[in-house]
């Protein structure tokens, strides 16, 4: 349905933008119908990135994003309005989503406006009404009110319940519960879940694994820009096998069982790094051949790919 | 015993009225021991650690006595406070990134910042080389400007100054929020290092991340609408708690290797009350399953098991 193919995104820095800096590098996967893909990375891995190329809402330098067979890039006007209509985005700060001197409900009447301007005012209610439903709200309760009087899950969930007034089939969840307390968390997570389950498509974006695994099909882990790992959820948890991956899992906070003794390189061990792995300074393995080349993606089983020539002796 | 509360109770001054945030918090925690803050977004966890420290307008003191080492905090009164902070009782504020004086290079503005407590700066210099060593910075960071260091290193750096005096109590208010994950873990096993090493003889630290505590705490408190919840070790809060908040709250959270299809959790119904006019009795009443006619008044903070504190009218039914 999606699918990504070599993209990069490129930005110049530097005092006159004589250098290039890869946000994104040579980054291809897909996204199947009805199927929830977790981009999982620390800040800075371009996740976020990936999101917004994919929204459009900044340009891509290299390769090429196919949403049903089309090049999203070289839609215009009225195509591009139409893909709109397919895929829509939810990010992290529900707060700063509003504008606080409106009420909430202005971002249902922006889509109106906008999409549906034929929409009689009782027709128009009803699918308010039904999309609020949809995501857990009671209309009564949630219409009509400031942001202020609203809570962040609510305002989170009223967000979701825009997209879903366009009859969606592509959500980009980027860090959508991060901002929200425990409690309310899950409420977001168990309704993407049952959106999944009627057939939406999600590319989760998030730093959080224990989230990713919760509720996605498959998993997608970045580092500076390129993919490490990406496979099933089942196999990259059981089994991570990119040294990244392994030191991520081992981070992870979790309730049953203690943090083990694991290495952890904040500071870079090595340097000289011009077109060897990303990973090769904070890497444990660390081989000659890692600082000249980074490695190619190769499947190491079925479904499970990884960027790391020397994973068995991690 | 390190430090020890009794009653506080703090407001916010606001037009409409009071805003309850801490009510009658009594605990006590002891020498060398680590206690773990949690709760939902405004519950009160950083009401009661500002309270132990600098208490500013609009927050108003209404009552309780707080002892640090036997010596009495006036907690109330913020001039007389002055000669505590930084030396007894020290905080990491949240956003610690944004801690620091941008204009001025951090070693510049440590030394600035001991002199201003009659601390010869020069004096400290080796002691804040060890400490940089121990938390993986290098001694260039004295020469940078705060902009130059990346989010997880402020943070480090943020760590050593607050702790450079060897303060007897340390608030870690949701230092590892927002870090990534495997800072998130350094920084939190660089917490325990302190404590170990004496540099800091008591903890609060504070978090919404509940996994994060049952890694590096000796033991929770969980707060709910300004009341306290629960206190014990941290395996039993993990394991076998008693509040039936704690219970949901702990039952709500996504771990590793559990997936909506296989076993979906669920969240907690309803919200937390407005803490402005709050409801009397038990705060957490009308989400509580268990609610019955008793919970219209509050329930005490009790010990019901050895280190064990609870405050809820349904569980005493079981230790009467």
């Amino acid at each position: 349905m999606l699918k990504l193919d070599g993209v990069s995104k490129i930005y110049q820095t530097g005092t006159f933008g004589g250098k290039d800096l890869y946000a994104v590098n040579d980054v291809s996967f897909d996204v199947e119908e009805g199927e929830v893909v977790s981009l999982i990375g620390e800040s800075g891995s371009g996740k976020s990135t990936i999101g917004k190329m994919i929204l459009r809402l900044i340009s891509i330098s290299s390769g090429e994003i196919n949403f049903d067979g089309v090049d999203v890039s070289t839609l215009e006007g009225s195509e591009l309005k139409a893909y709109y209509r397919e895929v829509q985005g939810v990010f992290q700060d529900p707060f700063s989503s509003y504008n606080p001197v409106f009420k909430a409900d202005r971002v249902f009447r922006q889509i109106r406006e906008e999409f549906f301007p034929g929409m009689g005012d009782r027709a128009w209610s009803e699918k308010v009404d039904r999309s609020l439903r949809d995501v857990g709200l009671n209309p009564d309760q949630v219409l009509n009110k400031y942001p202020h009087q609203l809570s962040g899950g609510q305002l989170q969930r009223f967000l979701i319940a825009r997209a879903l007034l366009l009859d969606i089939d592509f959500l980009v969840a980027d860090e959508v519960i991060s901002m929200l307390d425990a409690s309310t968390r899950i409420d977001v997570l168990n309704l993407l879940a049952d959106l999944k389950s009627r057939g939406l498509s999600i590319l989760f974006i998030t730093h959080d694994l224990s989230l990713g695994y919760y509720v996605s099909d498959r998993a997608v882990i970045l580092y500076s820009g390129y993919i490490v790992e990406m496979g099933s959820v089942e196999k990259i948890y059981d089994n991570p096998l990119h040294p990244y991956t392994k030191m991520l899992m081992a981070s992870v906070p979790r309730l049953d069982k203690k943090w083990e003794e694991v290495e952890m390189e904040l500071k870079a061990k090595k340097s000289g790094r011009a077109e060897g792995c990303v990973y090769y300074e904070r890497c444990p393995i660390g081989e000659d051949a890692c600082a000249r080349r980074h490695p190619d993606l190769t499947q190491v089983e079925e479904g499970h790919l990884v960027a790391c020539p020397y994973y068995e002796s991690a | 015993m390190s430090l020890h509360a009794e009653s506080l109770t703090v407001y916010y001054q606001t037009l409409k009225g009071d805003v309850r945030a801490l009510e009658d918090a009594t605990f006590t925690i002891a020498d060398g021991e680590i206690m773990g803050l949690a709760g939902e977004s405004g519950c009160g966890k950083t009401t009661l650690a500002k309270s132990l420290i600098r208490l500013t307008p609009p927050m108003r003191f209404i009552e309780g006595r707080v002892t640090l080492d036997g010596q009495e905090l006036p907690v109330w009164d913020m001039e007389a406070m002055r000669a505590f902070r930084f030396k007894d009782i020290s905080i990491i504020p949240q956003y610690a990134m944004n801690a620091m004086n941008p204009t001025r290079k951090i070693g510049k503005m440590t030394s600035e910042l001991l002199e201003s407590r009659g601390v010869n700066a020069k004096s400290k210099l080796p002691e804040l080389r060890r400490r940089l060593d121990l938390v993986e910075l290098t001694h260039d960071v004295l020469g940078m400007y705060p902009i130059e260091l990346s989010g997880g290193m402020k943070q480090r750096m943020v760590m050593v100054l607050s702790t450079l005096l060897n303060p007897s109590l340390l608030i870690a208010d949701e230092i590892t929020s927002a870090l990534d994950v495997s800072s998130q873990k350094a920084v939190s096993e660089m917490l325990v290092e302190f404590r170990d090493r004496e540099f800091v003889k008591g903890m609060i630290v504070i978090t919404h991340d509940i996994s994060i505590l049952y890694q590096i705490a000796d033991s929770i408190l969980v707060m709910y609408a300004g009341q306290l919840a629960e206190k014990a070790p941290t395996e039993v809060i993990i394991n076998s708690p008693l509040h039936p908040y704690t219970q949901m709250l702990i039952s709500s959270l996504p771990e590793v290797g559990v997936k909506y299809d296989e076993r979906k959790l669920t969240g907690i119904p309803g919200k937390p009350p407005l803490l402005l006019d709050p409801p009397s009795g038990c705060r957490f009443r009308e989400r509580c399953p268990f609610a019955f006619e008793k919970c219209v008044d509050v329930p005490p903070f009790r010990e019901v098991e050895a280190g064990h504190f609870v405050a809820c009218w349904e569980v005493f039914k079981s230790y009467a």
